[in-house]
């Protein structure tokens, strides 16, 4: 990053002639060719800061998608991977149809929690060095060694600003279950259970309670489900659809993207839960 | 610290207000100039339509601005927020758009194009462009498609999206009049969703009209004149056969068309 930075963030106005030139440089490929256009200031990291909204600033005017609760587990057949579907940007529901699930390949899955297009731009770039590592060794990268590439690429950007909490999961070569949970702070972790965003609190308190190692299929892919579902009812910036995938040693299985609404009244009436939801004024 | 916001080249100027009070310059190279598109997509036909008013602050800059673009190749993009960005953006995307033609010896496909946006989009994530653009054209089987954006390139496809001043009038509007959203067929004590039927253009075209003679009514960065932008498949005049030449012209065989009409000018 300070390479980044000494290269395009001095002062000179020399810099701006770079910016013109590199403009129009094809950015797929390889990670050198990958170039970025910054604004021509001192910090373009604290430009950006001023200018998008977070925690710390919510008025700024760049207002990108934010909010979200998404979760995966690894279980005696495979991993469970299951989310909400809704973008926020403040308090506007932006989006309801958001696919918080990114199909990397047939044996990949990342999970979009933070900036969706950071997750959407690398998560996809990742694909291509998964089928480049394919192409050159003649077999299935492994999650370990994908997760670890998306962690040093976004670990080389550390404090730019870049925003995503990914878990990312799969079947690598030799039918080997991985999952990680990589963010843009540079973490990678290795783990059976993860959840991620801002109903991620809710979503384990479910998973824990439900949660063994023994599982079956219909179990686990009910306990993904559920887990979900408590969060985009106790978190206002989760809701929209369950959006449900089952990864196998074959790859993964999708499994369905439903409306919430039906499925929690039919939790309610039909299984007696959320009994605390009353339709009657006090 | 404010200071590092700076041109280059100058200090970190403090200068004294008549109140004393220290005030420090900002880089701010962002300015909204208002207005609203909306896009739909249908079985056989694309709509975006955009206002024509460009305002900064409470001065309207011209009641006849642009904001939905023919891109080549069959494909519309309107663009809404800072029209400098949103034009520079058309610009560009429509170059890439003659170059890809030019490289491969044929059109891009709207799937195609609107991974391009995204990737033009996510080249300034670190000094985003000021706009949100909607991407229309129809795919390779001939159905409309709406992609939408956010500043920094994720996309989604999608049947219908407003952008813009009135976005948050427009959109729950069209959640009603296109998606009929929470709503249910009489009597099935709510368990049994209206269907969702394909809409006729010509219906579609007149909930466009409402959507924005309502936003003007209660949005002041809104009105004057109303860009309806279509794309339709293989138009043919009356017992003509289907023109091959004319479909060749796009992936998706559209031809593209657009109408203007007036909004209040207030």
């Amino acid at each position: 990053m300070d390479a980044l930075v000494s290269k395009y963030g001095g002062s000179d106005l020399d810099d701006l002639n770079i910016l013109e030139e590199d403009e129009d440089e094809v950015t797929s490929s390889l990670p050198q060719s990958v170039s970025f256009i910054l604004p021509p200031i001192d910090s373009p990291a604290k430009f950006l800061r001023a200018m998008t909204d977070d925690h710390t600033n919510p008025s700024a005017p760049i207002k990108l998608k934010h909010g979200t609760t998404t979760l995966a587990f690894k279980y005696q057949g495979g991993v469970i991977v299951c989310t909400d579907s809704r973008a926020t940007q403040g308090s506007w529901i932006a989006s309801q149809t958001v696919k918080k699930v990114i199909e990397i390949n047939p044996y990949l899955l990342g999970t979009m929690a933070g900036g969706a297009a950071d997750c959407q731009y690398w998560l996809t770039y990742l694909g291509m060095e998964c089928r480049l590592h394919q192409l050159r060794h003649k077999r299935l990268i492994s999650v370990a060694a994908a997760s670890k590439i998306l962690a040093n690429l976004v670990y080389s950007y550390k404090g730019m600003g870049l925003s995503m909490g990914t878990m990312l999961t799969g079947v690598g070569h030799g039918g080997v279950f991985g999952l990680y949970y990589v963010d843009s702070d540079g973490n990678r972790v290795e783990g059976n259970l993860f959840c991620v965003g801002s109903g991620q609190t809710f979503a384990y308190g479910v998973l824990d309670r439900g949660y063994k190692w023994d599982l079956t299929d219909e179990e686990a892919l009910e306990l993904g489900r559920r887990s979900i579902l408590a969060a985009t009812h106790r978190d206002a910036y989760s809701g929209g659809y369950l959006n449900l995938y089952h990864i196998q040693k074959d790859g993964w299985v999708h499994h369905g993207f439903d409306d919430t609404n039906p499925v929690f009244w039919k939790q309610k009436l039909e299984k007696g839960e959320f009994q605390n939801v009353s339709t009657s004024l006090d | 610290m404010a200071s590092s916001y700076l041109l280059p080249h100058s200090q970190p100027n403090v200068h004294p207000t008549t109140a004393s009070q220290p005030r420090q310059h900002h880089w701010s190279p962002y300015t909204e100039n208002g207005g609203c598109i909306l896009g739909i997509a249908g079985k056989d036909y694309v709509i975006i339509a955009g206002d024509t008013r460009s305002s900064e602050g409470y001065s309207i800059n011209t009641r006849t601005a642009r904001k939905v673009y023919d891109i080549g190749s069959g494909l519309i993009l309107g663009v809404v927020g800072m029209s400098a960005d949103g034009e520079e953006l058309v610009r560009k995307v429509a170059r890439k758009i003659d170059d890809y033609k030019r490289n491969h010896d044929k059109h891009i496909t709207v799937a195609a194009a609107a991974v391009m946006l995204s990737r033009i989009l996510y080249q300034k994530r670190f000094f985003p462009y000021y706009c949100q653009p909607l991407l229309g054209g129809l795919d390779e089987e001939g159905v409309g498609a709406i992609y939408s954006y956010d500043y920094v390139g994720s996309f989604e496809r999608e049947q219908s999206r407003a952008y813009g001043a009135a976005a948050s009038l427009i959109t729950p509007f069209l959640d009603n009049q296109i998606n009929f959203k929470n709503q249910f067929v009489p009597g099935s004590n709510g368990e049994e969703p209206r269907p969702k039927v394909d809409l006729s253009k010509e219906q579609v075209e007149k909930i466009v009209k409402d959507a924005f003679t309502s936003a003007v009514e209660r949005h002041i960065e809104v009105g004057d004149g109303l860009q309806l932008v279509t794309i339709v498949k293989g138009v043919r005049a009356e017992g003509e056969e289907e023109d091959e030449d004319e479909r060749e012209k796009t992936a998706g065989g559209g031809v593209i068309s657009e109408v203007m009409s007036d909004l209040k000018k207030d």
